[in-house]
């Protein structure tokens, strides 16, 4: 067990939408749900994170900022879409300017988290599944330094994405836009 | 031993005298290195040389032949009247009407001195080395020398911009006048000669400000000169103070009779003389209210300021203040050196913080400096000593590396403002580091610096002056300020893989860069081995129960920490294994070497960031506005208390018994102003004091023992005057006898005595 | 037993401050974060969390922005262990506090150094911290020294009385510059603690994986020598009362920080500068007149 499941500390991009998953993400940390209990810290800086969340859609305009965010980010990172715009666009994916892929458009997505909006509970279970992905790429770091950057090449193909498991969450979206 | 110390004191004053006359002539640059090369070089190895002769022996006196010494307080009256005659003319050239004014003040007060006052004074030793006159000899020709080095490859360029007529033989000339005038004010131990180098340091600096002859340099020549030639008169009158009261012109029985005075509770004696003195060194030393000038001063050369700075002029004001240093203390004279120097102290490192031009915050600091170097000389306990001459030390090496770094800086990235500084570390990378080194070397431990004002903390705690130590506080907060945020921009490193600008650099501005550097960390590293082998046996020899004001082992543990930072920032490269990666641009960066971003309408925009200055609170027109008033009241206050106290004496006292009057002046006029001789009268004063106590005390108000002997010698002073404005030379002996005619035992004990 | 001029207590001090001071700091700092939720109504994260977060840290990738930001950083750990180590030795406080500050420089150089705006503004904001506690620190040096007659730390351990009894208001002063020390909120206006604020972290913004862990630890090390300075003005030569006195003040202190970090806004600098200044000068001129005329 690595250090990195104990710490996981969050960076939040809310991208294009109507804002509903954003404050969702913030609710998370508040003394109600209390996402500190697992370590979580919002930093607010990709240098320090090890998880992204991204809520809200990805568009022409935000795209390269979420990829610049992620570059930033040092491995192991994840990263987690949360709601339903962030994995695929969700009620704006036939406008003209969103990508109808979702965050996965630009990045590689580990984990998606579906509700419109997401819920509290399902972010921070997708955080703590989450954990498990960045403890197995933390070994993988350890066995083999060299190969500790994904390339671009990765994005957007959904190589590393896996679903948080959102069915014992009361009241989770029941829609599973894989 | 006597005929090495004269020809070294002597070679040490007029060799850089010879020079100067050399460069005078000489026009061809070639030449000029090579002269200016072997003069530096000779004169650093004269100033060791008598470091090496005379560290071992402690403070010698030497005695000059009286003829030949006659002869030279007739050039040196020579001397100071055509530098005054010079001031003039340049006034006259110029309009500048106060300077002409103070010029000629000066001129009759300095000719009335030596003639009449000084004259019928015979000096016994017109000259002296000790360990203090040693360090500032060192620094003098060691740094000073190094800068004059340092001027060769500056003012090439300087000329090349420069299109009027190259009249670099002058300012070369000038420069090494600088120098001899400086050993003089050293070495010298006549006052009249030594305030004969005083004059020539000042107009040495007048004619290196107005080198450039520009307008503004001009204006601010004439500033330094006005200001200067204002303690230049109080110079003066101090002497013809001294020379009427005490009756001697040596620097050190001047000092040994103070301190006696002011021990055995003489303090209007003392008072006046002193502060006239500390006046001079303040102007010197450019202490507000008088700081002005060196402010004005940061529109010459780059070389000019470092010279004036670090190891010549300004040093002058400190050393007479620090010389002083015993007398100072817990009195009148003292209190003012004290609260001027902590006013100073304060007032200009705040009003550092809100500049921005790099020679302005170096003047500051500098000024800063030497205000708390005053503040030192004011306490005037061996720990505030000690601490006053570790700052002349530390400061005048660091210093003159900052000037000289800036000074090349400005030459390569074309501008002195420290906000261009920025990235300096990857266009000029050898001198960043030597910056860094001399900006951490003026405040931060483990450099010197910061470790002498760690022992000026102690003493003023020591001193119990709350004043004191609350500008002290507060003043060194602001000095962080203003030092830590120009070193952060130095060392900002951009990745931008700018081109390296430094590689024109000429070997002459890196011979002496190097060589300050050394000497700054140097210092710092041998902080102990200084300390014990020159700093506390001149202490010891001043004040009694010395020791080194800071732990050595203390002093061991800087040494080292003073060598890991030297190694690492001159040894590192900045490279780095890690991957290198970009600044944080919260994501929207797209140019991250030039921090360009875009903006919400997808603009491109670029992040730029100034240090902070803090003008709301710091501002400089009102730091300064505040600390020239409050010294100045300070200054017109204690000279107005001292002048008042005076004649308030005066007219008790020309109701004085005139037996006792005459008594006085006989004793005067049989043991000159020996004092160990009069004190043998302290008996038969007390005795008279015991007898005819309630007649004093009703008509004369006189309290005390000491109150009595105040006013006895305030009569006796008065006596001398008039004696010496009438008769200049006599000490005829013809009414001595009528006096000691009716005295006890005492009287003839100094007739056996008598000199 | 002496070495180089000091007993064997001294190295004793200083290795039990090299090595049972990060500890300490790394349980306190635990202890903060659960203190703070609790105020906050929160269960908050397990007291071993710092460590967890450390160890994290030294596990990430390694990257840079520049190779010089992490010299600085390397140096501020330096100076800060060096400073805690005088201070635990017993040796002169002065030292102490110009080593400390010494360290504080570098990281300001740190900041300065990665040239990124944020780390930037954060380093002139950590200047002007550095410059608010500064005088409240020296007075707290010149009160010890009127006080007890010497600026050795380990005087403290012979004295009759506790250095409060002489020196009440500037402790005063210097628990209100504490919290400057410790850039706790309203205070923390260097490196908001809190994230998605206008300076991200401010002046740790681009230190990461292993600089950043050596930022925290620096900060364990920095809390335990800024609590040994309170506890200090509560020893006396009492033998182990005293010393349990004085880690009790020293934790009681601790705990009011945490109160005031948890019960007040961010304020700006001026209102810091202003503020320290003015306790400053009240407050350490008003007691050093009181050891004046004592």
């Amino acid at each position: 067990m690595s250090y990195v499941s104990k710490s996981p500390w969050v960076i939040h991009y809310d991208g294009s939408s109507c804002n509903g998953c954003d404050i969702e993400v913030l609710a998370a940390l508040t003394p109600l749900y209390d996402a500190e209990r697992f370590g979580v810290v919002n930093t607010g800086n990709p240098k320090h994170a090890d998880i992204f969340i991204v809520t809200g859609g990805v568009n022409a305009q935000n795209a390269p900022i979420i990829k610049q965010i992620y570059d930033q980010m040092l491995e192991p990172k994840i990263v987690v879409a949360c709601g339903a715009c962030a994995c695929g666009g969700g009620v704006y994916q036939s406008c003209y300017n969103v990508m109808h892929e979702g965050t996965r458009a630009v990045i590689p997505v580990d984990a998606y988290v579906p509700g419109c909006a997401v819920k509290p509970e399902s972010i921070i279970d997708a955080v703590v599944a989450g954990i498990d992905l960045l403890e197995e790429k933390a070994k993988k770091m350890k066995k083999n330094p060299a190969d500790k950057d994904r390339t671009d090449a990765d994005a957007g193909h959904g190589v590393h994405a896996s679903v948080a498991n959102v069915d014992d969450v009361p009241g989770a979206g029941s829609a599973d836009v894989r | 031993m006597e005929t090495i110390g004269v020809g070294t004191i002597a070679f040490l004053v007029l060799f850089p005298m010879l020079i100067a006359f050399i460069q005078l002539l000489v026009r061809d640059d070639r030449a000029r290195t090579f002269i200016t090369v072997i003069g530096a070089l000779v004169i650093a190895c004269a100033a060791v040389f008598l470091a090496y002769e005379f560290v071992p022996l402690g403070s010698q006196k030497f005695a000059i032949n009286s003829s030949v010494a006659e002869l030279l307080g007739y050039v040196m009256l020579a001397i100071d009247v055509l530098l005054c005659l010079y001031i003039i003319g340049k006034g006259i050239a110029h309009k500048k009407y106060i300077a002409i004014i103070l010029a000629i003040v000066q001129l009759c007060l300095a000719v009335y001195v030596d003639l009449f006052v000084a004259d019928g004074i015979a000096v016994s030793h017109a000259l002296y080395v000790d360990d203090l006159s040693v360090i500032m000899a060192l620094i003098i020709g060691i740094v000073g020398s190094g800068i004059a080095v340092y001027a060769l490859g500056y003012m090439r360029v300087h000329e090349a911009h420069n299109e009027g007529k190259d009249r670099r033989n002058v300012f070369f000339a000038v420069m090494f006048a600088f120098l001899g005038a400086m050993f003089g004010i050293v070495l010298f131990n006549s006052l009249t000669w030594m305030l004969c180098a005083w004059e020539i340091t000042t107009v040495c600096s007048f004619a290196l400000i107005g080198y450039t002859r520009t307008k503004e340099a001009i204006d601010n020549s004439f500033l330094q000169i006005v200001l200067n030639l204002i303690g230049g008169i109080a110079f003066t009158c101090a002497l013809f103070w001294i020379g009427n009261c005490y009756g001697v012109m040596e620097l050190d029985k001047f000092l040994a009779y103070s301190l006696t005075f002011s021990e055995n509770g003489y303090t209007l004696l003392v008072d006046l003389p002193l502060l006239l003195l500390a006046l001079a060194g303040f102007t010197k030393a450019a202490q507000m209210p008088f700081h002005k000038w060196l402010l004005g001063a940061m529109v010459a050369p780059t070389p000019t300021s470092a010279l004036l700075h670090s190891s010549t002029m300004v040093k002058a004001g400190v050393f007479l203040l620090i010389k002083l240093a015993p007398c100072l203390g817990f009195n009148l004279p003292g209190y003012i050196v004290m609260i001027v120097g902590g006013a100073t102290f304060l007032f200009c490192a705040l009003a550092a913080i809100s500049q921005s031009n790099a020679k302005r915050v170096l003047a500051y600091s500098t000024i800063s400096n030497l205000g708390l170097i005053a503040a030192c000389a004011g306490v005037g306990t061996d720990g505030a000593v000690w601490a006053a001459i570790f700052l002349v030390i530390f400061h005048a090496v660091a210093k003159s590396l900052l000037f000289l770094c800036v000074g090349t800086a400005e030459h390569h990235i074309g501008s002195r403002n420290i906000e261009d500084m920025d990235d300096l570390f990857e266009r000029m990378p050898r001198l960043a580091r030597l910056m860094s080194i001399g900006i951490m070397g003026m405040f931060v431990a483990p450099f010197g610096m910061l470790v002498s004002k760690w022992a000026a903390l102690e003493a003023f705690a020591q001193s119990e002056n709350v004043i004191l130590i609350l500008l002290l506080v507060f003043g060194s907060a602001a000095t962080f300020m203003f030092w830590a945020k120009w070193l952060g921009k130095i060392l900002a490193i951009a990745n931008s893989g700018e081109e390296d600008v430094e590689l024109t650099v000429s070997t002459s501005e890196w011979v002496s860069l190097g060589l300050m550097t050394v000497l700054t960390v140097g210092c710092c590293v041998g902080f102990p081995l200084i300390s014990q082998a020159v700093v506390v046996p001149y202490l010891s020899g001043v004040f009694n129960n010395v020791s080194a004001a800071i732990s050595s082992s203390d002093l061991w543990i800087m040494a080292v920490i003073a060598i890991v930072i030297a190694v690492v920032f001159l040894g590192f490269t900045g490279a780095t294994k890690k991957k290198v990666v970009p600044v944080y641009m919260a994501g929207i960066g797209t140019d991250f070497k030039d921090r360009k971003f875009l903006n919400s309408f997808g603009g491109e925009l670029e992040a730029t960031q100034r240090n902070w200055y803090m003008t709301e609170f710091f501002d400089e027109k009102k730091m300064s506005f505040v600390g020239i008033v409050v010294t100045l009241v300070l200054l017109v206050g204690s000279f107005g208390f001292a002048a008042q106290t005076v004649s308030a004496q005066e007219n008790v006292l020309n109701d004085i018994n005139a037996e006792h009057a005459s008594y006085e002046q006989s004793i005067w006029a049989q043991g000159g102003a020996d004092f160990p001789l009069y004190m043998q009268y302290y008996q038969y004063y007390q005795s008279y004091y015991e007898q005819n106590k309630s007649t004093l005390q009703q008509q004369m108000n006189v309290y005390s023992m000491d109150e009595f002997m105040n006013m006895l010698y305030m009569q006796m002073y008065s006596q001398q005057m008039s004696n010496s404005s009438s008769s200049s030379s006599s000490t005829g002996g013809s009414d001595s006898a009528g006096g000691a005619s009716d005295t006890s035992d005492g009287a003839t004990s100094t007739q056996g005595g008598g000199m | 037993m002496e070495l180089f001029g000091y007993s064997i207590w001294s190295f004793v001090g200083m290795a039990a401050f090299l090595v049972v001071g990060p500890i300490v700091g790394c349980l306190l700092a635990g202890l903060d974060r659960k203190l703070s939720a609790g105020m906050q109504g929160r269960v908050g994260p397990r007291i071993r969390q710092p460590w967890w977060d450390f160890r994290k840290l030294w596990g990430k990738e390694d990257a840079t922005v520049n190779g010089a930001q992490d010299l600085y950083v390397w140096l501020y750990l330096i100076f800060i262990v060096l400073a805690g180590m005088a201070f635990f030795a017993g040796a002169n406080f002065l030292l102490c506090v110009f080593i400390q500050t010494l360290g504080a420089l570098f990281l300001i150089l740190a900041g300065y150094a990665s040239r990124s705006p944020y780390a930037e503004l954060g380093a002139q904001r950590e200047i002007v911290q550095v410059m608010s506690y500064e005088p409240m620190v020296l007075l707290v040096a010149i009160g010890m020294f009127m006080a007890t007659g010497t600026f050795e730390v380990n005087s403290v351990l012979t004295a009759d009385v506790p250095m409060i009894r002489w020196l009440p208001l500037i402790f005063a002063g210097l628990l209100y510059v504490l919290t400057i020390k410790l850039r706790k909120s309203p205070f923390d206006i260097s490196m908001a603690q809190h994230a998605h604020q206008e300076i991200v972290r401010g002046i740790v913004t681009e230190f990461s994986g292993k600089t950043l862990a050596l930022v925290e630890l620096s900060h364990w090390y920095e809390t335990v020598m800024f609590l040994g300075w309170i506890g200090m003005f509560a020893m006396w030569g009492g033998g182990w009362v005293a010393a349990v006195v004085a880690v009790v003040v020293a934790l009681a202190v601790w705990f009011l920080e945490i109160v005031i970090d948890n019960n007040f806004a961010r304020v700006k600098w001026q209102a810091m500068l202003k503020s320290a200044w003015w306790v400053a000068l009240i407050l350490g001129g008003i007691n050093i007149v009181y050891l004046i005329f004592v």
